[in-house]
């Protein structure tokens, strides 16, 4: 599904260069729910960026769904995070003008969907998040927790193969959080990869798989374990014990 | 996808409703403004009496300085205006339908039985072809008998404004009024006539009004009336008394004749170029032969009736219309980047930064659609505050139509280049907000 070969990624600026990525590799499957942790400053938020093509790296090649997307136009990464990405923000970023409707309506008019297909998509969207009364609500009328739902399901109308969430717990309440999971775990198994962003270890060790990001690259990589060892792991976990960067 | 498009910025635009105001008020001032400008310079730059351009004609002849040109820019074109005798020679001919001698003057007008306060009044001293020539519409009366020019009479016509003033706009043809003193018997009430640009009399530019009261030709030797516009000698010559003032080779009566046909053209042409002959003869000319009958097209272009001012009026109309432009400019530029987060938001989601562009130009296009209509309608109050300038009567038949006809070309004109302004304005912040990498606002949250 995904797979970076010693991307890097370096800001520059008037004073300094930060190398927020640097000889980063990672490879994630078909299917997989990945969830990657690690201190703040790291880079979680560039690997999300450049995964989503929101972002250019300076070297390494990135290949999604099996086609090189290094060098693609404005017109092909915008269709392509379009047709295959979905995006869920920590601060859910919804469009404070639009209803909830509208909001999900976004990408499918990037797509110029038909209305009919449109309408059909959004609707069974909300139902999937269970927020079909609400439909017609503004942002602002919606509590944290159904926002976020709201972000999911804009997410997901556009049938992604891909979903990429940066801190989608953040901003929500922990019982909230457990539902926002649930609700993901649930995409997941309807066959949509995902990588999540979060600081919660208890909601990373339900992913599949966890990646720690240090310094702009992995220091702790596990492969598929079942959860209970991830469980056991988890307890034992203390400093990210420093392993090496998988090819 | 431009439906799409035109939602969003209805909801983008009524969000933010001042600023909104703000950037449309800034596009509709700038265009009401060159409309204004454009519509006045049209009817400045056309010609207000086409109807009889192949019949109605200036008459100059050249007697200026023998070793300068008249017109420094325009070598050959002889003045504008004709020495008292040479007028009086040329009036002599009746070869025209219609013959012109005249100049401006003014003079205090006063009722005598009455406490009417006495008033300051232009006059024109004319002859009394000068309504039919130049087709002045009467409201009471007429012009007086041609007796009456050379006599003279104490005969006048007053304007219809000056008829209100000083007999309630009632028919005055028979009152009694005085002028410097002298009694005149009114003849006849002008009606509203503004011709645009004023061609008739070049000396006082092209938005001159015309004169409140008419008296004949002849009383400019009788009461010794001097022209209240330019009057131009190239000659040392000692001027003791007014009757040397008239047979000086000063210039200040413009003259005009009405030709019906070509024939009488010539002949009109022949009579002039015959008694210059006799002038040169008698020694008096110096400059080779230079009679002109000139019609009005010609007439506005040789002058200059639209002068720079008017030109450069227009370029600074353009000009604050780009100050206006540049402002909305900026505002838009505020405005796309406060919503640069939504923007970020929606390049996530897909939209390309075309589409993001596009997104943008819609906004603009509705700024500027909106600005334009209500600067249509702004140019045309203020068109009509500024023919209210020149009339006191909204019911005005007269030429100020001219200003209130909005020319439908210029203003077609005027909009289609501010709405192009705009847009080209609207170009960049919307190009801007497109080349924004979309992470870099994604991660501000
Ligand atoms: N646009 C930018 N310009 C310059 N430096 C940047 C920019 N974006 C991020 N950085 C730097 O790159 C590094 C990685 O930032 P990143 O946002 O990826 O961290 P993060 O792991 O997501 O942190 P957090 O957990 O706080 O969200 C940081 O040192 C950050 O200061
Ligand atoms: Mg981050």
């Amino acid at each position: 599904m995904l797979e970076m070969n010693g991307i890097s990624k370096i800001y520059r600026t008037d004073l300094i260069e930060t190398h927020a990525l640097r000889n980063f590799s990672l490879k994630v499957g078909d299917g997989e729910f990945v969830a990657v942790t690690g201190p703040s400053g790291s880079g979680k938020t560039t690997f999300m960026n450049v995964a989503g093509l929101l972002e250019s790296f300076d070297t390494g090649s990135y290949k999604l769904d099996g086609a090189d997307v290094s060098r693609l136009s404005d017109e092909q990464r915008s269709r392509l995070r379009n047709e295959k990405i979905g995006f869920i923000f920590q601060s859910f970023n919804l469009i404070p003008d639009l209803d909830i409707y509208d909001n999900v309506d976004v990408p499918l008019r990037y797509r110029r969907l038909a209305a009919k297909d449109r309408d059909q998509r959004i609707k069974s969207a909300l139902e999937v998040v269970g927020l079909s009364s609400r439909m017609h609500h503004m942002p602002s009328q919606l509590s944290g927790g159904q926002q976020q739902r709201a972000a999911i399901a804009r997410a997901l109308a556009g049938d992604p193969r891909f979903l990429l969430a940066d801190e989608p717990t953040g901003n929500v309440d922990s019982l909230m959080a457990r539902q926002v999971m649930d609700l993901l775990e649930q995409i997941n198994e309807m066959g949509t990869t995902i990588i999540m962003v979060t600081h919660d270890p208890e909601l990373a060790r339900r992913a599949h798989r966890n990646v720690h990001i240090v310094d702009g690259q992995i220091s702790d990589f596990r492969p598929y374990e079942p959860r209970a060892e991830i469980e056991a792991a988890a307890v034992a976990h203390g400093p990210a014990p420093m392993t090496m960067t998988p090819a | 996808m431009f439906g799409y498009y035109l939602k969003l910025a209805s909801r983008n635009l009524r969000r933010n409703p001042g600023l909104t105001a703000l950037m449309i008020g800034a596009v509709a001032l700038g265009i009401a403004v060159c409309v204004m400008t454009l519509t006045m310079y049209r009817a400045l730059s056309g010609n207000p009496i086409w109807w009889k351009n192949d019949v109605l004609y200036a008459v100059t002849m050249d007697f200026w300085d023998p070793t300068e040109e008249y017109f420094d820019s325009k070598p050959g074109v002889p003045p504008w205006q004709l020495t008292y005798r040479d007028a009086l020679a040329v009036f002599a001919s009746d070869i025209p339908k219609r013959k012109v001698i005249m100049h401006k003057a003014v003079g205090t007008l006063s009722l005598e039985d009455r406490q009417a306060r006495p008033e300051r009044v232009t006059t024109r001293v004319t002859t009394t072809d000068f309504f039919g020539a130049f087709d002045v519409p009467f409201q009471y009366g007429g012009t007086w008998a041609p007796s009456a020019d050379t006599g003279p009479e104490p005969v006048m016509v007053i304007s219809r404004a000056m008829n209100e003033k000083y007999f309630g706009g009632r028919n005055s043809v028979g009152e009694r009024i005085r002028w410097n003193d002298n009694e005149f018997r009114i003849v006849g009430v002008r009606d509203h006539w503004m011709p645009l640009p004023s061609f008739y009399d070049v000396n006082n530019g092209s938005l001159e009004e015309p004169e409140d009261v008419y008296i004949p030709f002849g009383w400019n030797a009788a009461l010794e009336i001097y022209s209240a516009g330019n009057t131009q000698g190239w000659k040392a010559e000692e001027i003791n008394s007014y009757r040397d003032f008239l047979n000086s080779e000063n210039i200040w009566i413009q003259m005009w004749v009405e030709l019906p046909d070509e024939n009488a053209r010539r002949r009109f042409q022949d009579f002039l170029d015959n008694y210059a002959q006799e002038q040169k003869q008698a020694g008096r000319y110096g400059r080779p032969l230079n009679n002109r009958l000139t019609p009005v097209d010609q007439w506005l272009v040789d002058n200059d009736v639209v002068g720079n001012d008017d030109r450069v009026l227009v370029g600074l109309a353009f000009a604050f219309l780009a100050v206006c432009l540049l402002n909305t400019v900026g505002l838009l530029l505020a405005k796309f980047l406060n919503g640069a987060a939504m923007t970020g938001v929606r390049r996530a989601l897909g939209a390309s930064r075309r589409q993001v562009f596009m997104q943008h130009l819609v906004e603009v296009g509705v700024v500027s659609s909106i600005g334009a209509a209500l600067g249509l309608a702004l140019g045309g109050l203020m068109l009509m505050g500024l023919r209210a300038l020149y009339t006191v009567d909204p019911t005005d038949q007269g030429g100020t139509q001219a200003l209130a006809q909005v020319d439908m070309t210029s203003v077609a004109t005027a909009l289609a280049l501010a709405f192009v302004a705009t847009i080209a304005a609207g170009l960049y912040p919307a190009w801007r907000i497109g080349r924004i990498p979309p992470a870099t606002y994604l991660k501000a949250q």
